[in-house]
C-alpha cells in the first residue's frame, strides 16, 4: 500500500491518442491546477507513449508544471496491463495524493485497474471536485475524526436519480475520473514552462498478453463539446424528416444540433454522436434549445450546466422545464419557424 | 470439443431508470425497498457471452453473486438461460463495500472456484454505476482484461480472439487465457428462459432463502458461501475494507425554481430573440 503523503503532487493521466491529447485531459488541466495551487503543490502530468515527449509543451500551457514521459515502444498504443503498470510504479515511486483520469473508454478501462493495484480508493465519472475539511464517523472506535483538505469527489449515482460525495480520507492516491466536457478548458499560455522528467519503466513479457491485431476507427462526425448554442431536438419532433426544423434552426443561430436518446433511437440522425446526455456528450454552451424534450434526468445530466436554456414543450409539466431559464408551452412546430424568422430579421436589423 | 470453464460476475440491482416519486423518502432520500430489483442489464450480456463460448467452443458456466439472500433470484434466473453452477455469497461482515472490496471478495471467489478460462462480467452496473469492479477483478487474479467486449471472434489454443468496442470505432484483440472480459449491450441477445430449465430449477434456493434450511432436499439445494468460506482477509472485506466512503447524498429532486414563461407567439419569440442577443447569449 502507498503512504499518505499530504505534500504529493496532484496528478493527471495524459490520455492521448496517435500523438493527440484527449481534450479531457486538457480540461482537468485546469481542474488540478486549481486543487494544487489551494494545496500549496505542484501539478504532475504522466504522459506514457512512443515518440510523445513534444506534447508536453501543451501540457504546461495548460497549468502542468511536470511532466513525467515514459517512451516505449510496447506503449505506442494504449493497452491495459502495460499502462496500468507505468502508473503504478510511478505512483509507488512519487506518492502524488490525487490522481486524476478522464472518464473514457480508456480513462474508466485503465484507473480501476490502476486503483486495485496501488489499493487505494477511486471515484468514477465525476462532475465536480473540491479541496475541503471533512469530519467523519469512524465505524470502529464511533468517534468523530477530522481530516483536512480531502478530495472531495462529487458524482452522479443510482442512474442519475442521486449526487454523492465521496471522499477517500486514507488510502491515497485520490484517484477519479471525469466526464468530457465537465470542467471547461481554459486557456493556453504558450509563455509557461515546466519540467520534463523522463522515466523508464521496464515492461516485461507478462503484461503483453493482449495484442491489438486491427483496428478501426471513426472520426466524430459531431462537433457538440465546441458549439457556443446547441439547438436539441427529442421524440416530440415526431420523425426524421421534420427534424430538418432542428437542423434549420441551428443554423440560423449558428449552432451544432444534438439529440435526446429517443431521437437517437427512433433514427430521426443518423448517429448516437448527437446524443446529448449521460450516455452521450455533456454540453455546457452559453444557449442550449431542448425542442421537443422531455427532460428525463439522464437527458438534463448531459445539459443542465447550459449557461441558457431555452425549452419549448406542449406539455407545461414537462420536467424540462424545471431546469430552463425560458420556457415556451407550445407546438415546436409554429415555436421553431417563429424563431427563426425573428432571428433572420434581427440580422437584417 | 474442448472445454472452457465460464465464471460469470452477476448482479441484482434496483431498477434505476424506473425512479418515480413514491421511490422517494419524505426526506428525499432514495426508498430502495419501493424499488423492485433486476438483473443487472449488462449481465444478461455476460451470461450470453459465457453460454456463447460454451456452445460454440464447448465448457461450462458458473455463475457467482454476491449480495443479499434475496439475490438467490439471479441465480436462479441463470439457470433458467442455461449456466450449470449458481453460487452466491452473502456475509454480513461484506455489507457496505466500495468497488475496491467488493473486487476483493469476487476475485477470492473466482479463485476457490479455481480452473477457470474466462470471467465475463457486465460492463457497469446500474445502481453504484462505477463500472470498475470487472478491471479491479482481473487485477487481483493477475490476468488480462479485456473492456467492452462486442463479438467473439474465436476461441482456440488456449487463447481468444475478440472484438471490442473503442467508443468511436473498435478494436480486435487477441489475449491468452484466463482473461477477464467485461461486456457492453451490443455484444449479443440475451436468450430467453428455457421452459424446462425453469421446471427443473425453480424450487432451488439457496440456506438462507428457508426458515429451516435443514428441510431443503440436496437437490433444490443452491449453493452459498460466507467470507470464511473463500479464505478472505476480513480487513479487505465490506465497510472495513473500502477506502471510499459516502460522504453526502443529495436526491435530485426537481428545482422548482421559476423561469421566464415565454408566450408561443411570434412577438412572444421576437422578444426572446432580442434579449438573448443582448444578454449575449446569442450573436
Ligand atoms: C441508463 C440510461 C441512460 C440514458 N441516457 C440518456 C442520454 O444520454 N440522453 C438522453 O437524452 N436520454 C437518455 N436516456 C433516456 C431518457 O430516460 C429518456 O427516455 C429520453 O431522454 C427521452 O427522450 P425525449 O425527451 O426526446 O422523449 P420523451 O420523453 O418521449 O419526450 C418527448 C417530449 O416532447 C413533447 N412534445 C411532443 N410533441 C411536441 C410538439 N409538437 N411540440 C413540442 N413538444 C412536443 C412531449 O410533451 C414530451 O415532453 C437514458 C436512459 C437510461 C435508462
Ligand atoms: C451512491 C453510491 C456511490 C458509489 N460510488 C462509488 C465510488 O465512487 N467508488 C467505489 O469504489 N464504490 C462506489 N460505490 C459502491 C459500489 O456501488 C459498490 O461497491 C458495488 O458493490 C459495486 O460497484 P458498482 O455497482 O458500481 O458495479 P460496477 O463496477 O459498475 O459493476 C460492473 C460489473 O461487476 C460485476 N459486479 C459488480 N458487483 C457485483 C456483485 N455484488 N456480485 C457479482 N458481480 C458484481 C457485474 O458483472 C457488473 O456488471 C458507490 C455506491 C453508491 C450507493
Amino acid at each position: 500500500m502507498n503512504r499518505k503523503n499530504p505534500e504529493g503532487e496532484v496528478w493527471i493521466f495524459a490520455e492521448q491518442e496517435d500523438g493527440k491529447l484527449q481534450d479531457v485531459v486538457l480540461e482537468l488541466c485546469g481542474r488540478a491546477r486549481e486543487l494544487a495551487d489551494k494545496l500549496g503543490v505542484k501539478v504532475g502530468a504522466v504522459l506514457p507513449g512512443r515518440g510523445v515527449a513534444d506534447l508536453s509543451k501543451t501540457l504546461f500551457s495548460y497549468g502542468v508544471d511536470k511532466v513525467y514521459v515514459v517512451d516505449d515502444p510496447n506503449l505506442a498504443r494504449f493497452t491495459t496491463s502495460p499502462y496500468a503498470h507505468v502508473l503504478q510504479t510511478l505512483i509507488e515511486k512519487y506518492a502524488p495524493q490525487i490522481v486524476l483520469y478522464g472518464a473514457t473508454h480508456i480513462g474508466r478501462d485503465l484507473a480501476p485497474r490502476v486503483a486495485s493495484a496501488t489499493r487505494s480508493g477511486m471515484t468514477a465519472d465525476c462532475t465536480d471536485l473540491q479541496i475541503d475539511d471533512v469530519e467523519l464517523l469512524d465505524s470502529k472506535t464511533k468517534t468523530k475524526v477530522q481530516y483536512k483538505n480531502l478530495l472531495q469527489q462529487i458524482r452522479p449515482a443510482f442512474g442519475g436519480n442521486i449526487v454523492a460525495t465521496i471522499v477517500n480520507p486514507e488510502q491515497w492516491p485520490q484517484m477519479a475520473t471525469v466526464r468530457e466536457g465537465v470542467f471547461p478548458k481554459g486557456e493556453a499560455d504558450e509563455t509557461r514552462v515546466g519540467e520534463i522528467v523522463e522515466e523508464k519503466v521496464a515492461i516485461d513479457a507478462s503484461l503483453l498478453a493482449v495484442e491489438a491485431l486491427e483496428r478501426f476507427v471513426e472520426e466524430k462526425k459531431v462537433d457538440l463539446k465546441g458549439a457556443r448554442v446547441v439547438v436539441a431536438g427529442g421524440a416530440g419532433v415526431g420523425s426524421k424528416e421534420n427534424f430538418k426544423l432542428i437542423f434549420d434552426l441551428a443554423n440560423a443561430l449558428g449552432g451544432a444540433v444534438g439529440a435526446s436518446r429517443a431521437a437517437v433511437d427512433g433514427g430521426f440522425v443518423d448517429s448516437h454522436d448527437y446524443q446529448i446526455g449521460q450516455t452521450g456528450t455533456t454540453v455546457r454552451p452559453a444557449l442550449y434549445v431542448a425542442c421537443g424534450i422531455s427532460g428525463a434526468i439522464q437527458h438534463r445530466a448531459g445539459m443542465q450546466d447550459s449557461a441558457k436554456i431555452i425549452a419549448i414543450n406542449t406539455d407545461p409539466d414537462a420536467p424540462i422545464f424545471s431546469v430552463a431559464h425560458y420556457g415556451i408551452v407550445g407546438d415546436l412546430n409554429q415555436v421553431i419557424p417563429a424563431m427563426i424568422k425573428a432571428v433572420k430579421e434581427r440580422v437584417v436589423d | 470439443m474442448s472445454s472452457y470453464h465460464s465464471i460469470v460476475l452477476v448482479k441484482q440491482v434496483p431498477d434505476t431508470a424506473n425512479v418515480t416519486g413514491s421511490a422517494m423518502k419524505e426526506d428525499g432520500t432514495i426508498n430502495r425497498a419501493a424499488l423492485p430489483t433486476i438483473f443487472n442489464p449488462e449481465d444478461l450480456h455476460a451470461l450470453e457471452a459465457a453460454l456463447e463460448v460454451k456452445e460454440r467452443f464447448g465448457g461450462t458456466v458458473t455463475v457467482v453473486t454476491m449480495g443479499l439472500p434475496k439475490a438467490a433470484d439471479v441465480l436462479r434466473d441463470c439457470l433458467y438461460r442455461g449456466a450449470d453452477r449458481a453460487i452466491l455469497i452473502t456475509d454480513r461482515r461484506a455489507a457496505g463495500a466500495d468497488t475496491l472490496a467488493t473486487s476483493y471478495v469476487l476475485s477470492q471467489a473466482v479463485k476457490t472456484i479455481g480452473d477457470f478460462d474466462f470471467v465475463f462480467c457486465g460492463r457497469q452496473a446500474i445502481d453504484g454505476d462505477t463500472a470498475q469492479t470487472g478491471p479491479q477483478t482481473a487485477e487481483k487474479l493477475g490476468i488480462p482484461q479485456i473492456a467492452y467486449l462486442t463479438e467473439i471472434i474465436d476461441v482456440k489454443d488456449g487463447k481468444a480472439t475478440l472484438r471490442r468496442s473503442l467508443g468511436n470505432g473498435w478494436e480486435t484483440v487477441s489475449t491468452t487465457l484466463p482473461a477477464l472480459v467485461t461486456v457492453v449491450e451490443e455484444a449479443n441477445e440475451p436468450r430467453p428462459k428455457a421452459a424446462i430449465k425453469v421446471m427443473r430449477n425453480k424450487h432451488k434456493r439457496v440456506p438462507s432463502e428457508v426458515a429451516d434450511p435443514s428441510t431443503l432436499a440436496p437437490e433444490d439445494r443452491l449453493e452459498q458461501w460466507s467470507l470464511d468460506d473463500i479464505s478472505a482477509d476480513l480487513d479487505r472485506c465490506g465497510l472495513a475494507g473500502s477506502p471510499t466512503k459516502v460522504y453526502r447524498i443529495e436526491s435530485i429532486v426537481l428545482k422548482k425554481e421559476g423561469f421566464v414563461e415565454v408566450p408561443a407567439t411570434e412577438e412572444g419569440v421576437r422578444n426572446l430573440v432580442a434579449e438573448l442577443v443582448k444578454d449575449r447569449a446569442l450573436g
